[in-house]
């Protein structure tokens, strides 16, 4: 059995998976004030009566380390930075105690100008002056040659517990995405390992002394002990959940829209044969842009729970949220209250929903059932505008060579599926307005959880070479070789797919789990004056996000079996807010 | 987050996958070393750049500008057309008014493509500055455009297109003929009969390093500019003047790239020659980008740039003030020839032996104007190489007379085949073209 744990905003999912099945399913409120307590709920909840050698692994998706990001909760962190010529790295200043050093290193990674030591000592001694434990060291091309950042790591150990150096964690080009990412990394690293040892810890009190894994945003999973090296990759989940959610249900015919319509706003996604794209560089965390690999999903301010009203004689919703739907008592009429009024959904009060909205139906001049109308497509209208734009954007991606240029593969999905609270009375008017085949994941509710569950490790190789220098390298594997002038593209695959599986294995995959993907092949011939003198290889191997082997049947046992009654259990803090449990409400195709 | 004051776009192409042939300076690896400077600065993070992927050219955009034998599709690759798309995307973001400017990052170049394409001539197949300026001009009405050539080579093959056009103003500031391939761009060439004065060539010495190209820059190429008043202007940004680079002789540098760049603020610059790929194109491209975009480019350098050990000589700047003397009497004077020439109709003709150092071809080209009071003339050209294949092209200039759009038709159509390979005819009033075989 495997447990799947998702901490959203308003709920925390928690299921039990086994046998093809989703044998137990938990709704709790989500405290964000105490997370641990809330997942430790969820999790007591979930293992009640399980005898612990029957779960395999536990899965964890949680806002723990986005939130102590959006709160400004993160203590002190020490920023050093060597660029050399370029853009002037004070522009990228972050935190308090950033500081620009020399050195300079090139883009073929050969040395330009030393590191002055002394400069990096004396930060050390202010570091250990304003008890600054933790920092991040990035040099410019430390991708090319890890050196300086190694050095200035070494010195600065001095007085710090953690330095987290820039290539360690991504080997993509990016040096202001580099200062960032390395930043966030030394920055959660102390909060992602005392919740996550925490819950290790509660678990093993109870007797269960399982693995336990981490959601990245690519939507992988990494083993807990693997993602104390890169925390940073854990920020940023919940979107991935609810993609990974919806896989087992996607096409392998075209490409699916994934629609998760929750409370305050409405995420997408893209899957192209079944597999959900990633964002080209990196996820933007807190405004910032880094070199997380993330999901391409995009956020617009319209959900269930959006404030309805109307301006000069024109209706709105969103992009604010003020509580719930008057049906559970809120203070603003939203599109729940118009599914309230429409009598698709129950266990709510419908008279607070017609109370809710007869103003606005008053102020356009038309009946209650008329606007109730008008609301959920104009709902749809925001959410299929903005998937529109994201698939466009996505389609106009820039690429590098003519092949690619020629081929110009686009993005056009040939079905929708959504998820979350009012999925499947919004799947029919999506249906409706863009002429697309949609339906409502099975399980939508819980969707995010069994998504966090059946999601499968993700892990990326980057190796480059240059046979002039004589020189391996994958940077984030700490891992760098000498070779011979007959080093080439083929050599160089075979290279970085061994790295790749060590680096599945230590993350904490099964071996089925693994399942290599070349994503970059590039060999360059590097000539100067008429001949031949190395050459420049770069490649890139991944395994891309997906299932695990075990539950990929499940969907079709999700539509068959999944809600049998005598294992289905839902414990439900607060009732009021879940719309109706029935798989008979789901529109499927 | 970095923004920049200008909002501007960039078309990045490198062709990853084409080459002219393995060893070729225009091969693979020459934009690669760009690009990972390129990403390692974050330059398309920064708000206010964004990225556009090329337009593919079709055979129209090229017939507006070409006439090429037997016809597009055997003189060019995919890759050209890319490349000249690349150009052409830039400059309807521009007028669309998406971006105030914009770069094409893109290769294989194009500026040494004349008029006429029998084959390759300096890596160049058709002239991207070219057909983006004339799809420009049929897609959004612009009128005058000028260029700027700021490659190491003449740019003769877009001096070649603009010749006979006095509403394009071609300037090309580049090393010496006498020095360089292609070997021409004298201050003595200065446009065709109907256009005498809007060809004006800057030829400065070996090793003219930012002063000496500034100075150019100040003191003719800004003040003709002012006075021509174009509604567009075009750099042909070629990177071969750097100190570095391996077939030229010049000590240009990435800062003054930069610096000129601000001070030219060209609404669209198109990447031509240029390969140092290492040790300049990265710094340049950088460089060039920042000024664009209007932001701080003072920390662009290159590792070994040492500005001192790179300044010309006394004797230098003297060459050049003279050139700049006498590319400003061109200018001056140019008015009153073209009046003179135009104030009625004559026959102006002349020879040229062309040669394709790609190809190894010569063409011989025989080109008569007819001037006309009303409109630039009706321009003939015929043409064969070496190896063959006579041709006669007649071009109808964009803003042609009745009479003479007339006369054009009807040399085409009287015209018999007989010793003609191929007829062409290219009508710019109505955007047409025509072959005869």
């Amino acid at each position: 059995m495997i447990i799947g744990l998702d901490v959203g905003g308003t709920h925390t999912d928690g299921v039990l998976i086994g046998n093809g099945c989703i044998l137990r399913q938990v709704k709790v409120a989500t405290d964000t004030c105490n997370l641990f307590d809330c997942v430790c709920a969820c999790l007591d909840k979930i293992t009640r009566d399980v005898p612990p050698q029957a779960i395999r692994r536990a899965v964890l998706s949680t806002t723990l380390t986005t939130n102590s990001i959006a709160e400004g909760k993160l203590e002190n962190i020490g920023v050093v930075v060597s660029a050399g010529p370029g853009i002037d790295p004070a522009n990228y200043r972050i935190g308090n105690h950033y500081y620009c050093v020399s050195g300079s290193i090139d883009h073929r990674g050969r040395e330009v100008q030393p590191l002055k030591e002394r400069e990096i000592e004396e930060i050390a001694d202010i570091f250990l002056a304003e008890n600054i434990r933790r920092a991040a060291v990035i040099s410019k091309f430390s991708v090319r040659n890890p050196g300086h950042e190694l050095q200035m790591a070494r010195i600065l150990a001095r007085s710090c517990d953690i330095v987290v150096p820039g290539h360690s964690l991504s080997a993509t080009l990016n040096f202001p995405r580099r200062i960032a990412t390395a930043w966030l990394s030394a920055a959660v690293h102390p909060v992602h390992k005392m919740f996550f040892e925490a819950v290790r810890e509660s678990l093993k009190s109870k007797g269960f002394e399982i693995p336990i894994y981490v959601l990245k945003a690519d939507g992988g999973t990494m083993s807990f002990e693997a993602s104390l090296h890169t925390p940073e990759q854990t920020i940023f989940s919940g979107p991935a959940a609810s993609v990974l959610g919806a896989l087992p249900f996607a096409s392998s015919t075209g490409d699916t829209l994934v629609l998760d319509i929750g409370g305050t706003t409405t995420d997408i996604a893209v899957f192209v044969d079944r597999t959900p794209l990633l964002e080209p560089i990196g996820g933007e965390v807190a405004g910032r842009r880094t070199l997380v690999r993330a999901l391409n999903t995009r956020s617009i301010p319209v959900g269930g729970d959006s404030c309805v009203e109307v301006i000069d004689g024109d209706l709105r919703i969103g992009p604010h949220r003020h509580g719930p739907a008057m049906a559970y008592g809120g203070s603003h009429p939203t599109p729940t209250d118009a599914l309230f009024v429409l009598g698709k959904a129950l266990n709510g009060n419908v008279e607070a929903a017609r109370r809710g909205l007869s103003p606005v139906a008053r102020q356009l001049e038309i009946s209650i059932e008329d606007t109730a109308n008008l609301i959920l497509d104009l709902a749809c209208k925001k959410i299929i505008r903005a998937a529109r734009e994201m698939i466009e954007q996505i389609n106009r991606k820039p690429v590098y060579t003519v092949k690619e240029l020629l081929s110009g593969y686009k993005i056009n999905p040939v079905e929708i599926l959504t998820l979350g609270g009012p999925a499947p009375f919004f799947a029919p008017r999506l249906e409706k307005l863009t002429g697309i085949s949609t339906c409502a994941v099975p399980q939508w509710h819980v969707a995010n959880a069994i998504g966090a569950a059946m999601a499968k490790n993700t892990s990326e190789v980057t190796l480059f070479a240059d046979t002039q220098r004589g020189l391996a390298l994958a940077p984030e594997e700490e891992f760098s070789q000498p070779v011979g002038k007959n080093f080439d593209r083929k050599a160089a695959l075979s290279m970085a797919c061994e790295l790749l599986r060590a680096k599945c294995m230590k993350a904490g995959a099964s071996e089925s789990e693994i399942d290599l993907e070349v994503v970059e092949d590039y060999q360059f011939n590097m000539i100067r004056d008429f001949s031949t003198v190395g050459r420049n290889i770069r490649v890139r191997v991944q395994t891309r996000p997906g299932l695990i082997p075990e539950c990929r049947d499940l969907a079709q046992s999700m539509f068959n079996c999944c809600v049998l009654p005598d294992c289905l259990e839902t414990v439900n803090s607060e009732p009021e807010k879940l719309i109706t449990h029935h798989s008979s409400l789901v529109t499927s195709h | 987050m970095l923004s920049s004051s200008d909002k501007i776009g960039l078309v990045f192409f490198p062709a990853f996958d084409w080459a002219i042939d393995p060893t070729h300076p225009e091969r693979e690896e020459r934009l690669l070393y760009t690009q990972d400077q390129v990403f390692e600065e974050g330059i398309f993070d920064i708000e206010g750049i964004v990225e556009f992927k090329p337009d593919i050219a079709t055979a129209e955009d090229i017939r507006r500008v070409h006439f090429c034998v037997p016809d597009e599709r055997s003189v060019t690759t995919e890759s050209h057309l890319i490349s000249a798309g690349g150009a052409k995307k830039i400059g309807s973001e521009v007028l669309e008014r998406n971006i105030s400017r914009g770069f094409a990052l893109v290769r294989p170049p194009g500026h040494h493509a004349m008029r006429v394409v029998h084959g390759t001539r300096g890596f160049c197949n058709i002239n991207i500055e070219a057909i983006m300026i004339e799809y420009l001009r049929q897609a959004y009405g612009v009128d005058r455009v000028a260029i700027v050539d700021t490659d190491c080579h003449h740019g003769d093959g877009t001096q070649d297109i603009y010749w006979h056009d006095p509403d394009t103003l071609f300037i090309s500031v580049h090393q010496d003929g006498r020095t360089l391939y292609p070997g021409t761009g004298f201050t003595s060439e200065t446009g065709g009969p109907a256009a005498a004065g809007t060809t004006i060539n800057l030829p400065l010495p070996p090793h003219t390093s930012e002063e000496g190209f500034l100075y150019a820059l100040d003191n003719a190429i800004l003040p003709i500019l002012e006075e021509f008043k174009p509604q567009l202007i075009i750099n042909s940004a070629g990177q071969d003047n750097h100190y570095s680079d391996p077939i030229t002789d010049m000590h240009f540098s990435a800062q003054g790239y930069a610096e000129l760049t601000s001070r030219l603020k060209p609404h669209i610059a198109v990447l031509e020659g240029g390969y140092s790929i290492e040790s300049a194109l990265p710094y340049m491209n950088v460089g060039i980008i920042l000024a664009l975009a209007g932001m701080d480019y003072s920390r662009i350098s290159e590792p070994d740039y040492d500005p001192d050990s790179l300044r010309q000589g006394p004797e230098i700047s003297r060459k050049i003030e003279k050139v700049v003397q006498e590319s400003l009497k061109v200018w001056k004077q140019g008015a009153d020839i073209r009046h003179n020439n135009c104030r009625e109709s004559k026959l102006f003709s002349r020879e040229r032996h062309i040669f394709y150092d790609t190809d190894r071809l010569v063409e011989i080209q025989k080109e008569t104007l007819r001037t006309c009071p009303e409109c630039a003339g009706l321009l003939t050209i015929d043409s064969q190489t070496d190896r063959g294949r006579r041709i006669l092209a007649v071009h109808i200039p964009r803003k042609a007379c009745k009479l003479c759009r007339q006369a054009g038709y009807q040399v085409y159509d009287s015209t018999g085949m007989e010793g003609y390979f191929r007829i062409f005819l290219q009508d710019r009033t109505s955007d047409e073209y025509f072959v005869k075989k």
